[in-house]
């Protein structure tokens, strides 16, 4: 009985210590967020703050310098809530509309497509990144959110139609064909019976278009022109930007606001996060 | 009239249909294509034969960026496995707060690898960080500089990203042990099999699927890594730790070589597709048959 008592012990060091590791990188960047300068180069990464100050936190948001541009995250953040919403809400429809198809409209070439889709869920888009960068001049949208929108949308539709098909696929098939029986065609059976079972399904597509775009840094680094930069290249410009005093209490608020959106999303509808993240990689 | 109703599904899927075609399939024959030409600044499109990737593999950065990417990978692939399977297992023995440390342990998920290489830049400098630290607890000759020195660098990318990920495997193992028959298990316990051995014994080797996603999910993570790269060591000190992505970016973006950008993607894919491939054939095959 001891000998057990002691392992639950062990167990719960284990599982506490565990917890203190990744937590303990947020809990650096919040108090340095909250000192001053001079507290950082005296005080120890691990102390509370003596003296609260919200000053590096006004400051990334409206005036810390990246490069010569000195606005702060603000306009940058804005940018990536222009960016990520149209393309969240356009590759979810998008999603939508194709599992609905793969799922109860199959036909001839339809696996031979799905697989492609699938396919293109794992290339690297390194691979895409000369092309796209030719193609989006082309289309005279290269540097503009538009643009980022656009490639967003792209690769985007792989993994929304790929939850959608696994979700719909779980429907009898009888349920389409009865409804054909009485004369109901594509949409009206997708509006009628498939939309108001789908509210799951869209909040998780949602919620991990929603996480892969705002934490997006390779397209937003590739294809954004100064104006139209997403919060995270505009982080890392702050961080390692050289001009002046390296203000580290600037750099952590910066990624705590860039950091925020995807984490409240977190805190929220962590359940859906976590199905997103699985339905990827479980065999659905 | 009817033509259309009957062909409303595949009229549904067409822009889907051309843009995978176009701007997945098309564009990787086009980087395929400049793989295999002179380009440089510019993209020049007469066939000249496999010079790119000799270049490429004469290239000690990108010898160094291939072997970076095999220990890197190997070291987050296995250690996040471990921790997860770790942490996935004890979570299981009926833990009160259970719900409140898998939050705690899946949130770095939701994170930004760029705020991620942003927090653990500021904890391993040397000056400030964590080494400064300590030695201010009296550990006057405590050294943990492995973000400035060239050799241990790429370790500090290990680092972040098995943070950043193993809580994610947790979660996967986790869902794999609850799926087991809980059946089987109290039989077992009945027989009086001790816990480990009804693990490794039983439980385990049920979720061979979930090893496998898992693998597939954090090699590709791994190949992928850029942003934390990036933002962590930028590829430095030197390009100690460049990784093939960084390497092409470089190439494409700031030294104005398309051609070794190009050939240096094709070979990423081709590392991608050696991995992802059979496991993907696995997958739909049993699909075709329902």
């Amino acid at each position: 009985m001891t000998s057990n008592t002691m392992l639950r012990w062990g167990l719960y060091a284990v599982l506490v210590l565990f917890a203190l590791f990744y937590l303990m990188p947020l809990f650096v960047m919040l108090t340095t967020s909250l000192k001053s300068l001079e507290e950082i180069r005296t005080g120890s990464l691990l102390s509370l703050p003596r003296e609260l100050t919200f000053a590096p936190w006004a400051e990334a948001w409206s005036s810390a310098c990246a490069g010569t541009q000195c606005q702060g995250l603000r306009p940058f953040f804005w940018n990536s809530v222009l960016m990520a919403v149209p393309a969240v809400a356009i590759s979810t429809v998008v999603g939508a509309l194709n599992g609905y198809v793969f799922a109860q409209w199959r036909f001839r070439g339809a696996n031979l497509f799905f697989a492609a889709i699938l396919f293109g869920c794992f290339i690297p888009f390194q691979v895409v990144l000369l092309p796209m960068a030719q193609m989006l001049g082309l289309m005279g949208i290269a540097g503009t959110i538009p643009g980022l929108i656009f490639v967003h949308v792209i690769y985007g539709i792989g993994f929304t139609t790929l939850f959608f098909r696994n979700y719909y696929v779980t429907i009898p098939l009888e349920l389409v064909r009865a409804a054909k029986v009485d004369g109901a065609g594509f949409f009206r059976i997708f509006f009628a019976i498939f939309l108001p079972l789908s509210l799951p399904i869209i909040t998780v597509s949602v919620i991990w278009q929603f996480t892969q775009i705002w934490n997006d840094f390779l397209f937003g680094v590739s294809f954004s022109g100064p104006g139209s930069q997403p919060v995270t290249v505009a982080l890392n410009n702050i961080v390692n930007s050289t001009t002046g005093v390296k203000a580290y209490n600037v750099d952590m608020a910066a990624a705590i606001i860039a950091a925020a959106p995807t984490l409240l999303v977190y805190v929220i509808a962590g359940k859906y996060f976590i199905r997103g993240l699985t339905a990827g990689s479980v065999k659905g | 009239m009817e033509w259309l109703e009957r062909n409303v599904p595949k009229l549904v899927l067409a822009p889907s249909f051309v843009a995978i075609l176009v701007f997945v399939y098309g564009f990787i024959a086009w980087t395929a294509w400049i793989s295999l030409t002179r380009s440089r600044l510019m993209p020049r499109y007469e066939f000249e034969g496999i010079g790119q990737y000799e270049r490429l593999f004469a290239a000690p950065r990108w010898d160094v960026a291939m072997h970076n990417l095999f220990v890197f990978g190997g070291l987050f692939i296995v250690i996040s496995m471990v921790i997860g399977l770790m942490l996935a297992i004890f979570l299981d023995q009926r833990i009160r707060a259970e719900g409140v440390l898998r939050t705690v342990y899946l949130y770095p998920m939701a994170l930004s690898l760029i705020v991620t290489g942003t927090a653990w830049k500021w904890i391993l400098n040397p000056g400030l960080g964590i080494q400064a630290t300590v030695r201010g607890w009296g550990f006057e000759n405590f050294t943990f500089d492995w973000l400035i020195r060239p050799e241990m660098a790429i370790y500090t990318i290990v680092l972040a990203a098995v943070w950043q990920a193993s809580g994610f495997v947790m979660a996967l193992f986790l869902a794999g042990l609850r799926s087991v028959d809980t059946e089987i298990i109290r039989a077992a316990q009945v027989d009086g099999i001790p816990t480990h051995r009804i693990y490794s014994a039983i439980i385990i080797p049920t979720m061979a699927p979930i090893f496998l996603s898992a693998f597939i999910v954090l090699a590709h993570l791994a190949i992928k890594a850029f942003d934390l790269v990036i933002a962590l060591t930028n590829g430095g000190p030197g390009y100690a730790t460049d990784l093939p992505a960084t390497y092409m970016y470089a190439m494409a973006f700031s030294r104005g070589d398309l051609g070794q950008a190009a050939a240096s993607a094709m070979v990423m894919m081709m590392v991608i597709f050696a991995i992802v491939v059979p496991y993907l054939y696995s997958e739909l095959r049993p699909r075709r048959d329902q």
